[in-house]
């Protein structure tokens, strides 16, 4: 009960101080909020296969550079005018959101298939550098792509649009993007609950268990992968689209590593634990990015304290422990 | 494709492989013993690095700053393992990731606050500045040679210390089972602690190795670590013999698909596409490797336990 | 005779110099018993591997239902009908048993990837785990987390995933062990009720449960199968009192 007190309390937070920063005349606070909420969404992702299905993996950042890039690649084309492929067929560029969205997603979700086919055949230590060793080859496919400006990355210029919104407006694109890590939260709540999620829970509890039940592990793992990979690109697609720029720094494994930080900020396995932690991060990197240029290190110290005294992460501290399944 | 070129790149191949090595040995070791994850090893490389550039700009001396550097590493490295390292080893690999990774913020900001923000240069030593004549005419820097030496002969050095001394003994029965070390009357902690300062010396003696070929600043250590990874992943974690293979092989594929890629597919493409594409295929291209090496053998070409 | 239900044809495992089962032929019959005795190290643990999948056999052949399924994986094994227990209790601790028990009549029902709906609202799953925890004894304890169950009652639960997969084959693995004697006399009426249902194969160390129980005996010993027969047979071997009853006894 108190875990759902805490999880009701921490989604409505980003609307209020939203609309009071947009009250208040704080543009950039919305923008500030904005940021949190899409690497929000990004940690719920990730918690999908880190939390319920127990896969570490450091290789997330090409999932949400994949998603950034999509948004990128279309408004380039849109801007320059210019297709997108030309043979076979003719695709052009789209400035339009669900298809940037749609199109970054399958692309994410293929590359996490593959990624995740040839990763899921081990474990372990061997799963964590082997997803690290993939996303560093998408980095440097990112870097080696002079046509959408290698190691520069590209800008957009205008903010992709979406049916019905102006995006251009700060609080209307978080309205957006509040709205996709809503889908995301409800769509990962309803995944855990479903005859699936069970299955990967079980993947990650007891992999001996799931197979004596007639159910393959390794099949289920990829799926959830998978899955995770997609929530990923969505927000690494809004995320470019907030910055009005995409580039291999997305596909950076810092950017998976940070992903992971501000899932285990707010506890793993939790629903909203990375709602708590992205909204702590980029408290922390605004606050004492402003004090300081050096405030990666007291984000290490943080983060090296909560690893070895605080298992629980953030909203451990507030709601108890954890409880799975 | 000349027999010169040839003979170049593969050298600079074995070079890189041999860097890879030293980076490798430590990791694989720290795993098999230890069963710890550290991605904080490349900033063990970079304080090598550092503290060699800073003691050769001291004395003059690149000697003083290579000893410096690998020492400095190591004794930071046995101070990391008793602060935070030593608390992980009964943790899960989630735990060692973060706390590994918090390492790394620290250690980069930190090495920012004592050495300043612009990168170092470390120069060649004079004796070694010169060129050698390659069979086909190229001149070789004898620097790299000496890479190349020093890593033959460190690989050497661990092998006999692993298969010959008391303490390697004592590392290969940790490997094998914990408990039976304890219960032969081993001070494990302390052994820990050697292995963890064994490995960061030789990380922090390769990256002041490679300082003097690259500029020395902060993140330099980590496209090294992944490397290295990939070297751990295709040798087969835990192998000493596995990293050695595997780093030559990561170093030899990738320097040579460099180099080559581009000029094979400017046999048949306009020269700026053939140069596009086969530098993006040759960045990937040890990465490919890897895939193909784990879809046929999972546990990497040399498993420990086999 | 009827036809066997699950067969072993010739497995053979060798690890290194040892052979942990050597041509080991069994038949598993309907409505029987059939228990695997022999003593420490003979091979039983591999060869539970052998027919469960977790162990690749160098050579020999595994029937379940006429159908060959050596090369099936542990969960296919399950699909078709397979239910094993193991001898150390494999369950997820930190969930109830009640989580464990429904996962296994989720593998029977199927539909895993069905990613709405909650498994845990779900009436068929959750009356076809209750069903199960219920004939093992252990609905009082079944919404605790299985950490802080005691070892008996994890056997228990361990049994009651087996019971809700409804298989067509029970491979029990030492399902006594640990158990007090209100579990072992419980546990020792549920089996002898549920060989109608579907044939066991027995892993056990009681002999009191294997002799009360068991309609046929297989005696291993150094990976052979030294001897099968009923419990009388059994019993009146001079070769089997010589190679391990007299050993134990």
């Amino acid at each position: 009960m108190r875990e759902g007190l805490v999880n009701l309390a921490l989604i409505a937070l980003l609307p209020l101080v939203a609309l009071g920063a947009q009250a208040a005349g704080e543009t950039y606070f919305v923008t500030l909020v904005t940021k949190a909420t899409i690497l929000a969404l990004a940690g719920i992702g990730l918690n999908l296969a880190l939390g319920v299905g127990g896969m570490v993996s450091l290789g997330h950042a090409a999932f949400f550079g994949i998603g950034g890039y999509a948004a990128g690649i279309a408004a380039h084309h849109v801007f320059a005018g210019t297709p997108v492929l030309g043979w076979p067929l003719t695709v052009e560029g789209t400035d339009q959101m669900p298809l940037i969205w749609l199109a970054g997603i399958a692309a994410a979700g293929l590359a996490a298939a593959a990624i995740g086919a040839v990763s899921l055949r081990t474990q372990g230590v061997h799963f964590i550098m082997i997803t690290l060793a993939f996303a560093q080859m998408v980095y440097y496919l990112g870097v080696s792509w002079k046509a959408y400006g290698g190691e520069d990355g590209l800008p957009i210029y205008l903010r992709n649009q979406f049916p019905g919104l102006d995006t251009g407006d700060a609080m209307q694109f978080f309205a957006l993007a509040f709205a996709c890590l809503l889908a995301g939260v409800a769509l990962v709540w309803q995944v855990s609950r479903s005859r699936f999620g069970q299955a990967l829970a079980m993947a990650r509890m007891n992999e001996a268990r799931l197979a004596a039940s007639g159910i393959s592990p390794y099949p289920v793992r990829l799926a959830g992968f998978v899955l995770s990979g997609m929530i990923v690109a969505l927000a690494g697609a809004l995320f470019a689209d907030l910055n009005g720029f995409t580039g291999p720094s997305m596909l950076s494994w810092h950017r998976s590593g940070e992903i992971m930080v501000l899932v285990i900020l707010g506890g793993v396995g939790r629903l909203c634990g990375p709602l708590a932690g992205a909204m702590l991060f980029v408290a922390f990197e605004t606050w004492l990015g402003g004090l300081t240029d050096r405030w990666q290190l007291f984000l290490g110290l943080v983060l090296l304290g909560v690893v070895l005294f605080a298992r629980g992460g953030l909203i451990g501290m507030l709601a108890g422990r954890a409880r799975h399944g | 494709m000349t027999l010169a070129l040839f003979l170049e790149q593969l050298l600079n191949g074995v070079q890189l492989g041999l860097t890879l090595f030293l980076m490798a040995a430590g990791l694989t070791l720290v795993f098999g013993v230890m069963g710890l994850i550290n991605l904080a090893h490349g900033s063990l490389y970079m304080t090598g690095a550092f503290v060699c550039a800073t003691v050769a700009g001291w004395t003059g001396s690149f000697w003083a700053g290579l000893l410096a550097g690998a020492l400095a590493a190591a004794a930071v490295g046995a101070l990391v393992e008793v602060s935070v390292i030593r608390r992980l080893y009964a943790r899960d690999h989630l735990d060692q990731v973060l706390a590994t990774f918090a390492l790394i913020l620290i250690f980069s900001e930190g090495a920012r606050l004592v050495f300043g923000d612009r990168p170092l240069w470390l120069d060649i030593p004079p004796a070694l500045s010169g060129t050698l004549a390659l069979p086909g005419g190229a001149e070789y820097p004898l620097y790299r040679l000496a890479i190349i030496a020093i890593g033959l002969g460190l690989a050497g050095g661990l092998w006999w210390l692993i298969n010959r001394t008391r303490i390697g003994m004592q590392i290969r029965a940790g490997e094998a089972d914990r408990e039976m070390i304890a219960a032969l009357g081993v001070d494990i902690r302390r052994l820990y602690t050697l292995v963890f300062a064994l490995g960061a010396g030789l990380a922090g003696l390769a990256g002041a190795l490679v300082g003097a070929l690259q500029s020395v600043q902060v993140g330099m250590g980590e496209p090294v670590l992944i490397l290295a990874f990939v070297v751990i992943v295709i040798g087969g974690i835990g192998s000493i013999r596995g990293a050695l293979a595997g780093a030559v092989l990561v170093g030899v594929i990738d320097t040579m698909g460099r180099v080559f890629l581009p000029a094979g597919f400017g046999l048949f493409m306009p020269p700026a596409e053939a140069t596009a594409t086969g530098s993006a295929l040759a960045s990937m291209l040890i990465y490919l490797v890897m895939a193909l090496i784990l879809a046929l053998k999972p546990k990497g070409l040399f498993p420990a336990d086999a | 005779m009827a036809e066997p239900i699950l067969a072993l044809r010739g497995l053979s495992k060798s690890f290194g110099a040892l052979k942990a089962t050597d041509d080991v032929s069994l038949d598993l019959r309907p409505g029987e018993i059939h228990a695997l005795i022999g003593p420490n190290g003979a091979g039983k643990s591999t060869l539970i591997g052998q027919i469960a999948g977790s162990v690749v056999p160098d050579a020999g052949e595994v029937w379940l239902g006429g159908r060959q399924i050596t090369g099936l994986s542990v969960a296919a094994r399950a699909r078709a009908g397979l239910a094993r227990s193991f001898q150390v209790s494999s369950l997820a601790m930190e969930v109830s048993a009640r989580v464990n028990v429904r996962l296994a009549a989720q593998g029977r029902a199927g539909g895993t990837y069905r990613l709405w709906g909650s498994a845990s609202r779900d009436s068929r799953l959750a009356a076809a785990a209750e069903a199960a925890l219920a004939r093992v004894g252990l609905e009082a304890r079944a919404d605790i987390p299985v950490a802080e169950l005691s070892h008996g009652e994890r056997r228990l639960a361990e049994m009651a995933c087996a019971l809700a997969l409804a298989p067509r084959v029970f491979l029990l693995d030492e399902p006594m062990a640990g158990l007090g004697a209100d579990g072992t006399a419980r546990l020792t009426a549920l089996l002898d009720g549920l060989r109608h249902e579907a044939p066991i194969l027995l892993v056990e160390h009681d002999m009191d449960a294997v002799f009360r129980l068991a309609d046929r005996i297989s005696v291993l010993v150094y990976g052979r199968v030294i001897l099968t027969g009923t419990p009388d047979e059994i019993r009146a071997s001079r070769e089997v009192r010589e190679a391990y009853l007299g050993e134990e006894a």
